[in-house]
């Protein structure tokens, strides 16, 4: 797996245990089942918007700062409305961040011609590029968290189906969610059963470790064939239908255009620049 | 952590989603054709399987850190490389959605670096040379060390190309290299030591599980579509990506005409034939010089001398930044984000007085 670099080791070690993230993916997953107008809505519409959301932000040239303040708008009323927790949301995006913030550092130190000033401080065009990454970073980790605490698994895989993706990978996508959850108490009973039983560190070494997953991989081959005679039991022939109607009513089409109106217009016009410039005018 | 969205920009983003898409859909189309039914749930519970084992940390001696599984090599040797990669990008799409792990215009780039190179590069044509047709246990330990080495190396040099042509990052080619290509060897190492380890255990346990995946094409079958396709995705991130770095320098022509005659491009005669298709193009270019069209600039002919040009507009900057207007900036985005928040504010009210 392709990671960061080493320093970031310890820090997911500190989060990934397999019962914090079982329960992680649980309760987004009861997050998702709320009745707000948000959640509501079609999961094509919100898929869409979330897409157009992000390309929108990342379509910024390396510099813009205040340009990408205005798009704060939209996360700010889907967590309203959908009434979702703030302080995990934050937390979320937090834990992701160290892997932008360690690539952006290093701008201000590559990039010093100075290409601001305000009063008697230079700003370095690598300093801008820096904060406008982070904001980047924060703006579309928020979209992502957002759609998925909106609308589920489920909804996104019905969403991806009826927008053209192939019915394997859907298919593969939903199974996967189902037995994530048999697959991590699986795997927290093996590491919990492993640290009940060394002593002083003996035992977390490589060799236990491959036939400990060895073990797992052939108790979960035997789980795929168990599956696959009960699927058989109850009438598969190989083919996997999804029978969960949409509807994309008016209330979707207006969300999807209205936001990505506002988002493409957002992107044209700088806002800050013009409440700023006004502002000022008005203050002299 | 794989690639933020933060990092790339809509061009390469959108070109290694065509990239990815493409595949799956190819992989996808070639499941169909075979006809193991058993492989529906074989595979979506082994993409648990990689997720669980990845929780599963071992101490890695003298570092005090840890390492952990992988997943590429050991889906492409027990499923086969389509399967395994359509695996592969739905643990991915599950990291994007759930854990932030990797941004959603990113999950194409990540599904490509982690799901191509292992699947349909690594696998066929290393592990399968090195394994060839009686494995042994010193040939899988060889086969997965060599295959996780050279799977995170190319995974790593993709990341550094799709971040280098985004232009966001400053961090120039070669430190970038340096700094990615031997972390990820070192990963690679202690990955591909875990793998060679589970996929012995397994082999001793039942040999016929590692021999497992079907009929193998050593190269993937090329059609005409796919060609155009990938000239295609190159197309978009040449012209979307490279061209900001297109010299602002005049080309050859032009600069053998400055030193001739003092001027980059002939003038055209007031009248004439000349003058009116002169006027009939300026009116319908809408990029001309291959860029938006600049409101004041409309009356401005290409003729016009460079030198003149650069003093009647700011001069050209490269990468084109606006910096004047910097502080009626600040001021503004902070008068929207009160905005935003006010907004949110009162929807929230809204919200509870309607409860």
């Amino acid at each position: 797996m392709v990671r960061s670099p080493a320093f970031s080791f310890s820090e997911r070690c500190a989060v990934a245990t397999p019962d914090a993230s079982a329960f992680d993916i649980s309760y987004l997953d009861i997050l998702s089942s709320r009745d707000t107008s948000i959640h509501r809505l079609d999961p094509r519409a919100k898929l869409l918007t979330t897409l157009a959301f992000i390309v929108v932000v990342v379509s910024f040239n390396k510099y813009a700062v205040a340009g990408l303040v205005p798009f704060v708008i939209y996360p700010v009323v889907v967590i309203t409305l959908g009434d979702l927790p703030l302080g995990y949301l934050l937390r979320k995006v937090l834990l992701a961040a160290p892997f932008a913030f360690f690539i952006g550092v290093f701008n201000p130190f590559f990039d010093r011609e100075i290409l601001v000033r305000l009063g008697p401080l230079a700003v370095s065009g690598g300093c801008l590029s820096f904060v406008s990454i982070m904001i980047r970073f924060f703006l579309t980790v928020t979209a992502a968290l957002l759609l998925i605490s909106t609308t589920g698994l489920n909804g996104v895989c019905l969403a991806l189906e009826k927008l053209g993706a192939p019915r394997a990978f859907v298919v593969q996508l939903l199974f996967l969610y189902r037995y994530l959850f048999v697959l991590g108490d699986e795997a927290t009973r093996l590491t919990r059963a492993r640290s009940l039983r060394s002593f002083e560190g003996r035992g977390t070494g490589i060799r236990v470790f491959g036939s400990l997953v060895g073990q797992l991989l052939l108790r979960t081959l035997d789980r795929a064939r168990r599956i696959h005679l009960a699927m058989l039991c109850r009438g598969f022939d190989g083919e996997v239908r999804l029978l969960r109607p949409l509807k994309f009513t008016g209330m979707d089409l207006a969300y999807t255009l209205g936001w990505s109106t506002l988002f493409v217009l957002m992107r044209l016009y700088d806002i800050p620049q013009r409440l700023g410039t006004i502002t000022m005018e008005l203050l002299r | 952590m794989h690639m933020a969205d933060a990092l790339i920009s809509p061009a390469v983003g959108g070109a290694m989603w065509a990239a990815t898409a493409g595949l799956t859909i190819y992989s996808a189309r070639k499941l169909k054709q075979e006809i193991d039914d058993h492989k529906v749930p074989l595979m979506g519970v082994l993409g648990a399987f990689v997720f669980a084992a990845q929780m599963i940390n071992f101490t890695i001696p003298a570092t005090g850190s840890s390492g952990h599984l992988g997943g590429g090599m050991i889906l492409s040797i027990l499923l086969g490389p389509h399967a395994a990669f359509l695996v592969m990008a739905s643990i991915l799409t599950v990291q994007a959605l759930f854990f932030a792990d990797g941004g959603l215009l990113a999950l194409g780039c990540n599904i490509f670096n982690l799901g191509f190179f292992p699947c349909f590069v690594v696998y066929p044509l290393i592990y399968k040379k090195i394994i060839g047709a009686k494995p042994t246990q010193s040939r899988i330990f060889a086969g997965a060390m060599v295959s996780a080495v050279l799977g995170l190396q190319m995974g790593a040099f993709g990341v550094v190309l799709e971040t280098i042509c985004s232009g966001v990052t400053e961090l120039p080619f070669g430190t970038f290299v340096l700094l990615m290509q031997p972390i990820h060897l070192a990963i690679g190492i202690v990955e591909g030591l875990a793998t060679a380890l589970v996929v012995i255990f397994v082999w001793k346990a039942r040999p016929e599980i590692v021999e497992m995946a079907g009929p193998l094409e050593a190269v993937p079958s090329r059609s005409l579509r796919k060609v155009g396709l990938g000239f295609l995705v190159l197309a978009v991130t040449t012209g979307g990506a490279l061209s900001w770095f297109a010299s602002t320098h005049p080309d050859g022509l032009e600069w053998s005409m400055f030193r001739t005659s003092g001027k980059e491009a002939l003038e055209p005669p007031e009248h004439g034939v000349h003058s009116s298709l002169a006027e009939i193009q300026k009116k319908t270019a809408f990029l001309p010089d291959y860029d938006f069209r600049k409101e004041g600039a409309r009356t401005e002919s290409r003729a016009k001398p460079r030198r003149e040009a650069a003093e009647s507009a700011p001069a050209e900057q490269w990468p084109a930044v606006s910096a004047g207007t910097s502080v009626a900036g600040i001021v503004g985005a902070g008068i929207t984000m009160a905005v935003a928040g006010l907004i949110g504010f009162g929807l929230k009210r809204r919200q509870q007085n309607k409860s």
